[in-house]
């Protein structure tokens, strides 16, 4: 029979113990999993990532629920264990459950450490350590407006930045006049305090709070001072103390925390104990890499292997807060005996410092450019002899310096190279000789080191090399995709020669490694095959994205949204009155006007779409699609006094003019009637601005995630000769541009000189028009066609099931 | 576990898929370029987008909302990413071209 074993406390450190006794003996025990929370293990790290709004609770799971039952784990989620009989072996939990053991391990973790001022037990008085209390804050900042964190340490900054990007007001009470006091000496505090305040947080530094105010919801605070803060919510994040009452009362011994050897086992036999409620060599760890360290011991001791034990951690810390790059590690304070190299910048607002005692690097603090870190974490953990080259750790050397190759051969298999995910060394090692990994991001898709906070890429970069030697780690060619290590060139030009018209041809011909592409491949090649051969590609639906494949904007519910053309922006009464009787008739959800000046129906049933557009009898707008967009026009000379050209009438000529085709990415274009350019044409792909007497075009220009101002192409004097650029200048990007790049990207990449180059003489601007409108001919209106077309619409229903017997 | 006739195999595209709902489970129908149909839950374990929407490639189907790749064979999530979608069995008749589903009598409910 196997034995039994049971965890108590489902979280990061017991869990991963759990794990790593899967590993080594998958079958020797029976477990059993105790935990309060009511989730699946989850990234507890990550939860300021959450708050950020980074991730979702979904995307913190660690272990699945699937996880343990694949495993045959009996979880117990949501129960509170209160009792271990450690004479009969029997764990028990408030709510009645009985489990025997025979081995069982304590990884309760900690509690958060509440200072006990008087109206602490208030209303929006919380904690920030679980699931819970992140959904407390985003539920709070919904209806309150200013949020008071205690604690200006790691876990408190991180709060208050995710407590700024839930819209309130943040401000950090600490008692200390130095932020992240425990990570970071004066200098580095300052620039840290000085780069937050800039992103919106005040602070209260050296200050006490002695009450907390309000009847029966918290209204403020007063310090010791006499001073007093409003607030609508109060975060206490000032640390956390091992979660060891449970173990007291079941008479375990304890000290701070729960007391261990080197083999995580507490003074009572069967009973080990591992993470942040363990008090070992007196040290009790809050992070979560020598949480791994010491889950590993145990494991090993646990699948009956032999083990040097447990002897302490050199912890690191990573401030996870976006646009401020924070690490330390070691001893990062001076004292009598030990002597810094520091380097500071005010201007780039970079601060390092290492700390030196007897030859040997103690400690770290890294502010604004931390790329050292990993190296400097290493150089601390070895404790290898520097002496003599001490400024080089810093400044750089002729190559004398410690190199990543020594200290990478220095690290043990064991020792964790991505914390937030628990992969050690020997992980990226086995990826790399194993599965063949030989980048960064092979080896974040096999292990995930790396995927979460990324502060790890440079270390696991060094892994690599050392691994794989310098000439070992190819900057492998990157194809289109992972099915292929050819480029867009390549693989057009493969098109062109060999005249292949069908994906299916490409690959077989192009030596795919997977038969039918991906994701990625199949609806560039799509393009590529239409924009190369517009007559003889037949247009593949089965490998258009779902929303160029239903010609409508697919929702996060599934749900779809429509935007019928309204060319220009220019609209009718009449028009105006179909869509509102269709979105009456089809009881639209919800009826917004876009940014590009038209009218979208979201909440759409897919079934529904067909016979809406039927009804709308309106052209696509293409709001979905790698394809010209809307042309945004303001109102010109027609009624404006600033105007100097018609722009409502340009703009509605190039939307008729260009629509329907596909582009490698989606096109904007706009155009304004004068130069203070309302239409705000200079961030669009392509903008035309009229000026006395003509027509600048600029081009490039993007307004969305990174935003770029158009280049100027070129002045033009008729409305013929703004179309013509234009046609030649998208036709020259539908052939060079790669498959979802944009302009701006595009233009970047060959140059704006290339551009006006292959544009400059009339004929080869006359020869791409020709090409773009043989493109432009066989295009159709795809609503139209869906709808008349049986066999497309049929697509759009769902098949009836035969009434079961 | 019962059989239940869902259509005719003439009713899907090849490289497409159909919808159909049994007991308030929407199920996903994929025609592969093989011929052969592949039926799962038509949800994604991520954050349930329609996987009836997604690309198909050979016998796997991409996510439309965050491109998680699975297996029609038998539901798993591929790498990295983690996870189940329930998959069911679907069988042509040879003959008339029927399309029969496989399912037990009480619908799997994922917890």
């Amino acid at each position: 029979m196997k034995k039994k074993l049971v965890l108590i406390g489902n979280g990061m450190a017991g869990v991963n113990c759990i794990e790593q006794i899967l590993k080594l003996d998958p079958n020797r025990y029976d477990i059993t999993i105790f935990g309060s929370e009511p989730h699946p293990n989850y990234n507890r790290i990550m939860l300021s990532s959450v708050l950020a709004g980074d991730a979702d609770i979904n995307d913190i799971v660690i272990n699945s629920w699937d996880w343990y039952r694949e495993n045959n784990i009996m979880l117990h989620a949501g129960h509170t264990v209160n009792n271990i009989d450690t004479k009969r072996k029997i764990v028990s939990t408030e709510s009645g459950i009985k489990a025997p053991y025979d081995e069982v391990i304590i990884a309760t973790g900690s509690l958060p450490f509440m200072l006990p001022l008087p109206g602490a037990d208030k209303e929006g008085v919380i904690a920030f350590r679980d699931i819970k209390d992140c959904e407390t804050m985003m539920e709070t900042a919904k209806t309150y407006k200013k949020a008071v964190v205690i604690g200006g340490g790691l876990l408190g900054l991180e709060a208050a930045r995710g407590l700024l990007n839930l819209n309130m007001e943040v401000s950090v009470v600490h008692s200390n006049k130095i932020l992240m006091n425990r990570q970071m000496d004066e200098t580095g505090g300052m620039m840290l305090q000085k780069e937050l305040q800039q992103q919106g947080m005040k602070f209260l530094l050296g200050k006490q709070t002695e009450k907390i105010l309000g009847k029966g919801r918290v209204t403020g605070l007063r310090f010791t001072d006499g001073t007093e803060e409003t607030a609508d919510l109060v975060v206490m994040a000032i640390g956390i103390k091992p979660n060891m009452a449970m173990a007291k009362k079941s008479g375990i011994e304890v000290n701070r925390g729960i007391l261990v050897n080197d083999f995580m086992e507490t003074s009572i036999p069967n009973v080990y104990s591992v993470g942040e409620c363990v008090e070992h060599r007196g040290i009790s760890y809050g992070l979560v890499a020598p949480l791994y360290e010491q889950g590993a011991v145990l494991a090993k001791k646990l699948a009956g292997l032999e083990t040097d034990g447990y002897t302490g951690s050199v912890v690191s810390t990573k401030l996870k807060v976006s646009g401020v790059d924070v690490f330390s590690a070691g001893q990062y304070w001076d004292e009598a005996d030990t002597r810094a190299v520091r380097v500071q910048d005010e201007f780039g607002g970079v601060y390092k410092k290492v700390v030196i005692r007897d030859g040997k690097v103690v400690g770290a603090v890294l502010f604004g450019d931390i790329s050292d870190g990993a190296r400097l974490f290493s150089m601390i953990r070895s404790g290898e002899d520097v002496t003599g080259k001490e400024k080089e750790i810093l400044l750089g050397s002729g190559g004398s310096a410690p190199s990543n190759h020594d200290l990478i051969a220095s690290m043990s298999d064991d020792e964790i190279v991505c914390g937030c995910n628990g992969v050690s060394k020997a992980d990226v090692v086995n990826a790399i000789n194993e599965k063949g990994c030989t980048s960064v991001n092979d080896i974040k898709a096999c292990t995930k080191a790396s995927a979460s906070c990324g502060g790890c890429k440079p270390l696991v970069a060094d892994v690599l090399t050392y691994v794989l030697g310098a000439d070992g780690v190819k900057t492998v060619k990157e194809g289109i995709c992972g099915c292929t290590t050819l480029s867009r060139d390549e693989v057009v030009a493969g098109i062109r020669e060999m005249k292949l018209t069908t994906s299916k041809e490409v690959m077989n011909v192009m030596g795919w490694n997977n038969p039918e592409g991906c994701s990625k491949c199949r609806p560039a090649l799509n393009y590529y095959l239409g924009m190369v051969w517009p007559e003889e590609h037949e247009d593949e639906r089965e490998s258009r994205f779902v929303n160029e494949r239903n010609h409508a904007n697919i929702q996060k519910d599934g749900t779809y949204s429509v935007v019928p053309r309204i060319y220009g922006g220019v609209t009718t009464p009449q028009d105006l009155k179909k869509i509102a009787d269709v979105a009456v008739k089809y009881e639209v959800p919800l009826v917004k006007i876009t940014g590009g000046q038209r009218i979208d129906l979201l909440g759409v049933k897919k079934e529904d779409l067909p016979s809406m557009w039927t009804d709308l009898d309106m052209p696509s707008g293409y709001a979905y699609g790698k394809t010209l967009r809307t042309v945004k026009t303001c109102v010109g000379s027609t009624f404006c006094r600033f105007g100097t050209q018609d722009s409502m009438a340009m703009g509605i000529e190039m939307e008729k003019r260009f629509e329907r085709l596909s582009t490698p990415a989606k096109f904007k274009m706009a155009v304004s009637g004068c130069p203070r350019n309302c239409a705000e044409a200079t961030i669009k792909d392509l903008g035309v601005v009229a000026i006395d007497g003509g027509w600048e075009i600029h081009v490039g220009g993007n307004g969305g995630t990174k935003v770029r101002v158009t280049d100027l192409l070129v002045k033009v004097k008729t409305e013929e000769e703004v179309l013509e650029w234009t046609g030649a200048y998208m036709q020259y990007y539908r052939e060079t541009g790669k498959y979802n790049e944009r302009t701006a990207e595009w233009l970047e990449r060959v140059g704006l000189d290339t551009i006006k180059a292959a544009l400059e003489k009339k004929e080869d601007r006359l020869a791409l028009v020709e090409r773009i409108e043989l493109a432009l001919s066989l295009t159709q209106d795809p609503w139209k066609e869906i709808a008349e077309t049986d066999k497309l619409r049929t697509t759009f229903e769902q098949m009836p099931v035969p009434a079961m017997k | 576990m019962k059989q239940i006739k869902i259509g005719h195999i003439s009713e899907i595209e090849s490289m497409r898929s159909r919808v159909i709902t049994i007991e308030d489970t929407e199920i996903a129908l994929f025609k592969l370029s093989t011929g052969e149909i592949k039926a799962i839950e038509n949800k994604c374990p991520h954050k349930g987008g329609k996987l009836s929407e997604g690309i198909l490639c050979d016998h796997h189907v991409f996510c439309p909302l965050h491109d998680w790749k699975i297996n029609l064979n038998d539901g798993l999530v591929q790498e990295p990413d983690e996870g189940c979608v329930v998959s069911f069995r679907v069988e042509a008749d040879s003959e008339s071209g029927d399309l029969y589903l496989y399912m037990e009598d009480k619908a799997y409910k994922a917890s």
